[in-house]
């Protein structure tokens, strides 16, 4: 199904969606997409929407199963409090990405704002993966509880860091992965640096192998560079804090 | 005549649990305690009420209790008042205090309450997020030049006058070497130190173990002008002139010749066991034009390297004085209100004399403002700072940081007896003694004044992030961030702030 | 002065575009690309500012005023009379729109100054201070009159409404011009104040701005102390002043004065090279009382530029698109597609980093 949203309101356009899923529908093509927000949000289907153009603010918030491919940037807010299902951007996007993401995945081909990853956690089988494309902005991964956020750097600018400061920042559960070293003092004072290992290759592969597939990259060529993993490095990084 | 004076607190030995070990009688500074017929005996009229004695038996058998001694009820004639006619009409002298004035008048700090955010603006959580409490005290210019250098960067064109880093908005109070122990001084340096703070030598001179720690020293230059002189005067990282003491305004010290033992000597530059005395005034100064004067006499003598700062106490004026102040060359102001402590002062004045710091902060930064001259000094405020809540209301009335005395005294195991004057502290604070000197570790009592400043910094932290800033300079004056609650009109307006509900 | 009201805090939508080499260009592309941000205001309020729209007045101060009655205006009249040479005075063009109601008289100046009125006690003030008094008066001093706008070859339309409302109201798409800042408005709740809209104004300066300034308080005390008169209670007057007040007043550079209003963090100096390090300790030590703090990001312009500036934390979005020799910022990437699709580059703003978009150089406007 294909639907010219140019010029409609997210209520409107939102709500084509919803019938169109509720008549069966598994793939939905949505054209001159700008600005609508929460595109794919309520729905519970495994359904495919293509998205052309830029989607608004909130696309995928509290989604729970379909599949979005954006055809443009994303803006702020993607994949707010999302819980299943995917989301594919062939570009970069904004700040506050996977915003308390329990579960799905989110894979950006570009860079990336501020605050992506904030407090993301991971509930038994279910566990939120965000992969970044680019470079990033501060507080990546800030008060982050579970899951994994993948920072690759490619096609960065001659000088432009991978991540921005306050890395990691009241991190304690999860993993973030970085292709290349970022300087100690970027670090959220509860996370450290280590090295990978082989359970973490094997969770890492097939996420890049993933991006590769959506992105049209080559696989040796980003898997041949270092990578670091951060972890927090304490469950309760706060002690000391309160006087009793 | 004194002898009939009832004693004020009744020191209990509950004779079931005391084993005899007669470590009381060594820990009482006040001789209050003895050993007579295989037990311990108080002479309740010598008890301070300081609590040596209760915290360091180790069977916990002590209890001080206020005497239950009934005076017929009189709300004028209190018992306070009789026994000081007492004490008057048995020695014919001025009644003599230490500590701050704890009559009950209204605290305007527990009268303004603080903002928070919600919804329209996001509170900003510091633990996460980056929070600034550095400050810097120093006169700064209205405005700035810069050239632009050919790779696109500037240079800074403009002359700046000396300006002092503090970590935290706060500094220990003036507290001197005589009025407090070697210890006590060694402790409240490190701890300076640690935090990144200033400590203030009092008019006391400054001892030479504590050079090491000169770019963390405020020296202060009182009308005594004991232990002054150039090397003094350039060990500091900033020079503080006395003029006044909120404990006590208008009024002198005197600390007498039996406190003067070699240290103190050594450190005043004064014969062991001469009275020290401070006068009133300082006799250079009769008018601000001298204090002028003796600013730039200082500022010469240490290569107009180190900030000045002019120290007075809260008082009706204070407006107009501080604006003088500011006029006269003064880079910083040190306003002391009418809690603030003290060694020793006549009870009369410390009780009389004076005006809140809120009061007197929030009349002088608004002066200054009025004037166009309040980037001329900085302002520190104190008297009576007992939290990082008074802290935050004073930051936010106007003060670039607030002093602490009496709050670091007690981090250092103060009880606020109030007796310093004697010179029998217990926990060899306010004392020369070399029995009572030695119980006070200075490494231990600078950690207790590290954690507490480290406990009211994140405090502090906090509260700016309740207020959506996460920079100590945009609380300072900012008093559309403070309500008042139960004030009137004009206190309102005096505090430049609004009631709570609007 | 129109009464006075609480302050009132308010969430938004800004966009703003400037051609470099001063190509004009009506209303039509800024109204679209704000209406876009719809939902992002609540319609208490929406406006816009144009640079060059009055080039047969271009060396005549244009004040643009609301009045709440036709006494008010006899009376700023008089007033203006006094100080000012007045070449030309009219009501503004407006039409008709079913949205916008209740609207006040609304008129425009064009004024110039007799040099003898710019000696004050036998001393020459600089003319924009002597403008600056005005406004301060009339906004402060005067019933029922607000100066909306001040500036040269410039001028702010704004109002209660939805921003594109607001723009047809005000008939921009008559207008040509070569800067065009927008505002959508989200106050929460209803002051029903024309004046209380953005942009606000000063001299040539306009700022529309999203999010709160928490530092308020200290602000307006600081600003006061230099003779500006913040009795508006719109946070955003605080942005409009210290940018007057520092950059015009002090002569500090422009990326300067955006550093002192969003400066680095100590960690950032402390790691600065000695001299860079100075420059910044000092700005901070010195315009501490300036520093914006709370979420915000705003676009401020005047004659010759248009700048963004997020707080910085990064607590409100912008994003910044180039094409050719326009440049376009606003809340969202969408509402530049909008009205110019196909970007040759485009980009989200940093925490504290102004963008700071020039004329080119030769060009005149």
């Amino acid at each position: 199904m294909r639907i010219d949203a140019k010029g409609m309101h997210y209520r409107e356009l939102n709500k084509i969606i919803r019938q169109a899923v509720k008549d069966g529908t598994k793939e939905l093509v949505l054209d001159n997409i700008n600005g609508q927000r929460y595109i794919g949000t309520g729905i519970n289907e495994k359904v495919r929407i293509i998205v052309n153009g830029v989607p608004g603010n909130d696309l995928a918030a509290f989604m729970n199963g379909p599949e979005i491919v954006v055809n443009g940037n994303g803006q702020d807010g993607i994949g707010n409090t999302m819980n299943d299902g995917s989301v594919v951007i062939h570009g970069g996007a904004g700040d506050v990405i996977g915003y308390a993401m329990r579960g799905g995945r989110i894979f950006i081909k570009g860079n990336v704002g501020y605050r992506v990853g904030i407090h993301m956690k991971e509930y038994k089988d279910q566990v939120p993966c965000i992969v970044v494309g680019g470079s990033t902005g501060d507080f990546l991964g800030e008060y982050m509880a579970g899951g994994i956020l993948v920072v690759l750097g490619l096609n960065r600018r001659q000088g432009e860091p991978l991540t921005g400061d306050y890395l990691g920042t009241g991190m304690h559960g999860g993993v973030i992965y970085l292709r290349g070293e970022v300087e100690k003092y970027k670090l959220g004072k509860e996370v450290n640096i280590f090295e990978l290992d082989d359970d973490d290759k094997k969770k890492l592969k097939p996420l890049i192998e993933e991006y590769c597939a959506y992105f049209d990259c080559d696989l040796e060529e980003i898997l041949n560079a270092p990578f670091y993993k951060l972890l927090p490095v304490s469950s309760r990084p706060y002690g000391r804090l309160y006087a009793y | 005549m004194s002898m009939y004076l009832p004693a004020e607190f009744i020191v209990q030995v509950d004779y079931s649990r005391c084993r005899s070990c007669r470590r009381c009688v060594a820990e009482c500074g006040f001789g209050t305690l003895s050993y007579q017929n295989d037990r311990v005996i108080a002479d309740h009229k010598k008890c301070a009420a300081c609590q040596r004695c209760v915290s360091t038996c180790p069977e916990g058998a002590i209890t001080v209790i206020h005497n239950p001694l009934a005076y017929k009820k009189n709300y004028h004639w209190t018992p306070e008042h009789i026994k000081n006619l007492h004490k008057q009409a048995a020695t014919g002298g001025k009644l003599l205090t230490g500590g701050g004035n704890d009559k009950v008048y209204k605290s305007y700090f527990d009268h303004m309450v603080l903002d928070a955010c919600q919804v329209t603006n996001p509170s900003i959580d510091p633990l996460r997020e980056p929070m600034e409490l550095r400050t810097y005290l120093g006169s700064k210019p209205d405005s700035l030049s810069f050239t632009c250098l050919e790779n696109g960067e500037y240079k800074l064109e403009t002359e700046m006058s000396p300006q002092v880093r503090l970590e935290v908005p706060i500094v220990f109070a003036a507290m001197s070497f005589g009025a407090i122990s070697l210890n006590a001084h060694k402790a409240l340096a490190m701890a300076a130190k640690e935090c990144g703070i200033l400590y203030n030598t009092g008019e006391g001179g400054l001892h030479k173990e504590l050079y090491a720690y000169g770019d963390r020293t405020i020296v202060q230059v009182a009308s005594g002008r004991f232990g002054v002189n150039h090397e003094y005067l350039n060990q500091g990282a900033v020079v503080e002139i006395k003029c006044g003491q909120g404990a006590k305004p208008g009024i002198g010290g005197h600390l007498p010749g039996e406190k003067v033992n070699q240290e103190v000597s050594q450190t005043r530059m004064i014969p062991v066991g001469s009275d020290a005395i401070s006068p009133a005034p300082h006799h250079d100064i009769y008018s601000i034009e001298d204090l002028s004067q003796l600013i730039y006499a200082i500022k010469e003598a240490t290569n107009y390297e180190k900030p000045v700062c002019v120290k007075i106490a809260a008082v009706h004026n204070v407006a107009a004085i501080a604006s003088g102040i500011a006029r006269a060359g003064a880079d910083i102001i040190f306003l002391d209100g009418f809690r603030g402590g003290t060694g020793a002062a006549p009870t009369i004045i410390r009780d009389n004399l004076g005006i809140p710091i809120e009061l007197a902060l929030a009349a002088v930064d608004e002066r200054l403002r009025r004037e166009g001259i309040r980037n001329k000094v900085s302002i520190i405020a104190a008297g009576g700072i007992r939290s990082s809540g008074d802290m935050a209301k004073a930051i936010a009335l106007g003060a670039d940081a607030v002093a602490i005395g009496t709050a670091a005294l007690i981090a250092m195991g103060c009880r606020l007896c109030q007796k310093c004057y004697t010179g029998n502290c217990s926990w060899g604070i306010a004392t020369q003694r070399p029995e009572l000197t030695r119980r006070l570790n200075p490494e231990k009592a600078a950690e207790c004044l590290t954690n507490m400043i480290r406990g009211w910094s994140l405090e502090l932290k906090e509260i700016l992030g309740s207020l959506g800033v996460n920079a100590v300079e945009s609380l300072r004056g900012s008093r559309e961030r403070l309500r008042g609650v139960g004030l009137s009109d004009t206190e309102l307006d005096i505090l430049g702030i609004k009631p709570a509900g609007r | 002065m129109i009464g006075t009201f609480p302050r009132i805090p308010s969430g938004c939508a800004i966009s703003g575009m400037m051609s470099r080499r001063a190509r004009h260009m009506t209303g039509e592309a800024v109204i679209k690309s704000i209406a876009l941000m719809h939902d992002r205001s609540n319609g208490l309020g929406g406006g816009f500012a144009a640079y060059g729209i009055y080039p047969d007045f271009k060396d005549h101060y244009a004040f643009h005023i609301l009045y709440n009655s036709k006494q008010n205006r006899i009376d700023t009249e008089n007033y203006l009379k006094d100080k000012f040479v007045i070449d030309r005075c009219e009501p503004i063009p407006t039409r008709n729109v079913e949205a916008v109601t209740d609207p006040p008289i609304i008129w425009r100046y064009f004024l110039k100054i007799e040099e003898k009125n710019l000696y004050h006690n036998n001393q020459l003030i600089d003319e924009r201070d002597y403008v600056v008094n005005v406004v301060m008066h009339i906004n402060n001093k005067i019933d029922g009159a607000f100066v909306m706008s001040s500036g040269k070859n410039m001028g702010a339309f704004k109002g209660v409404g939805y921003p594109e409302d607001i723009g047809r109201f005000f008939c921009l798409d008559e207008y040509e011009a070569y800067i065009w800042t927008a505002h959508g408005r989200f106050p929460t709740n209803t002051p029903g104040w024309w004046g209380g809209a953005h942009p606000f104004c000063l001299l040539d300066w306009s700022v529309v701005h999203n999010g709160e300034i928490s530092s308020y308080g200290i602000n307006k005390r600081y600003l006061e102390m230099f003779g500006y008169k913040c009795e508006l209670q719109t946070d955003t007057e605080v942005v409009a002043y210290l940018v007057d007040l520092l950059h015009r007043k002090q002569g500090i550079p422009l990326d300067l004065t955006c550093k002192a209003l969003a400066s680095p963090f100590w960690k950032d100096i402390d790691k600065m090279k000695p001299e860079q390090r100075e420059v910044f300790t000092v700005l901070r030590q010195v315009y501490g009382s300036a520093l914006l703090n709370g979420p915000f990001s705003f676009i401020i312009a005047n004659s010759g530029a248009m700048i963004g500036l997020n707080d910085r934390i990064k607590l409100r979005p912008m994003t910044v698109g180039v094409k050719d020799d326009m440049v376009y910022m606003a809340s969202e990437e969408s509402a530049i597609r909008e009205i110019c699709p196909d970007l040759d580059e485009v980009w989200a703003a940093k925490a504290g980093e102004p963008i700071i978009v020039e004329l080119e150089e030769g060009v005149k406007v």
